[in-house]
């Protein structure tokens, strides 16, 4: 595994008109799995990403491979805000620690949806990924 | 051609009952000849994932701003967005959308500055209509173009630039952000990012009302007599009082506007679009931190 993926998203959004960039990121929104039972009976686990608008909570998982896993979840009638933690959580799934630490902070600035999306709802997703960096360093201190 | 009013017993204590129709209302007029419902969210993907049959989407970010400068669109960019929603200058439109209206009501204190006539809010915006298991779907709507005219904005009534708030010193002010925002407390933890603001606090002698304030759990205005707790009772505010509403750039603001203007019906409200983020980093002016609104400094011509 590696970085590419995030890659191919961007590359993917880039090739699109602002419209279907949108429409692309509905799709992620569509795509956002269900959370793990464990975590579904264990809220506390998670951890609120306050600087979105709407209430969206990760957690992240290093498993016994040493593959990390970002597990997100936002309310349906926050499409966008779950746009961007799909692209992020299928984006960086596999991926080792030190591949995920080296994501370029300002990955949500570069994917071309800051015309079609406000810039605050854009620095939500940077803090979304700032916040599983953080989770992820802590983990690897721990 | 306008569409008749919605007679609900609620509306008819508000100063304006014109400018609100329910879900039901909706529900029995959507069809209307002359009536276009326009939705308007704060995420702009929800129209996406399921609108009102036969609405067409109105983007705050992309559709009401002008794309350079920090403005909103001209004339010109108004009369093509509304001919490319169907929209005539005599028609009824219907505004809905999430989060209480909030959007909903930035987008038809924009459809003022046009001088646009018919423009109504649907009371409890999207959230009401959903949970009634009203009718949605993702088909997009079939527009008809219009020729919409070019009328040039006209922000003077209802829109307050710095200067004039500077120049309004002395009468009210209404801050509508949250409480953290208006004591100026800091809640971002370091290396996350802060609103874009150098400074915290706010406007000193504004009196501060969060803009959800007026609205119900159900997302729908709270009724003549609540408001008027609120804003005559503790906000202070006057018959005839002129007043300048903000928040961090216009949105929240645009709801309290629409509340003090058509529920409540005072003639003299602007909304100060700038709002904290112009203020917060504007160089001598005067800001104020803590729960107190503090005094009012002379005004300056």
């Amino acid at each position: 595994m590696s970085t590419d993926l995030l890659n191919e998203i961007r590359e993917d959004f880039l090739a699109l008109e602002q419209k279907d960039r949108l429409l692309l990121l509905l799709e992620f929104a569509n795509e956002l799995p269900e959370l793990p039972q464990k975590f579904q009976d264990h809220p506390d686990l998670l951890e609120r990403v306050i600087e979105c608008q709407s209430p969206v909570f990760i957690f992240v998982e290093v498993d016994a491979d040493g593959a990390f896993h970002l597990h997100a979840t936002a309310p349906r009638e926050s499409p966008t805000t779950r746009g961007f933690a799909s692209i992020l959580a299928q984006g960086l799934d596999g991926l080792s620690a030190e591949e995920v630490l080296a994501v370029p902070d300002d990955y949500s600035q570069s994917i071309g949806l800051s015309e079609a999306v406000s810039p605050l709802r854009l620095r939500g997703m940077s803090a979304m990924l700032g916040r599983a960096k953080r989770q992820l360093r802590d983990r690897l201190a721990a | 051609m306008s569409a008749p009013f919605d007679p609900t017993e609620k509306f008819a204590a508000y100063a304006h009952p014109s400018k609100l129709v329910s879900t039901q209302w909706l529900a029995e007029h959507r069809g209307d000849a002359g009536l276009v419902v326009v939705e308007s969210d704060e995420d702009v993907l929800l129209y996406e994932v399921g609108h009102i049959p036969g609405s067409v989407k109105i983007d705050w970010h992309t559709d009401l701003n002008d794309k350079v400068n920090r403005d909103y669109i001209d004339g010109a960019a108004f009369s093509a967005l509304m001919t490319s929603k169907g929209i005539t200058r005599d028609s009824t439109v219907v505004i809905y959308g999430d989060k209480s209206n909030w959007w909903a009501a930035y987008a038809l204190w924009v459809f003022t500055l046009f001088g646009h006539d018919d423009v109504r809010l649907l009371d409890g915006g999207r959230t009401k209509w959903l949970a009634e298991d009203r009718e949605i779907t993702t088909t997009a709507s079939p527009v008809t173009r219009t020729d919409y005219p070019v009328i040039e904005r006209n922000d003077v009534p209802i829109r307050a630039f710095k200067a004039d708030v500077l120049a309004h010193f002395g009468n009210p002010l209404i801050d509508v952000r949250s409480d953290e925002e208006y004591s100026g407390a800091r809640t971002t933890m370091p290396a996350y990012p802060e609103e874009g603001a150098l400074r915290g606090g706010h406007i000193p002698s504004a009196a501060s009302v969060p803009w959800a304030r007026a609205a119900a759990t159900d997302s729908t205005f709270r009724t003549r007599s609540e408001l008027d707790g609120i804003y005559l009772g503790e906000a202070g505010l006057a018959a005839g009082d002129d007043v300048i509403a903000y928040c961090r750039i216009g949105e929240r603001s645009s709801h309290t506007w629409f509340v003090l203007t058509h529920l409540l019906g005072f003639d003299n409200v602007r909304n100060y679009d700038g709002s904290w983020t112009e203020w917060g980093n504007a160089v001598a002016v005067p800001i104020a931190v803590g729960s107190a609104p503090g005094t009012a400094p002379a005004p300056r011509p």
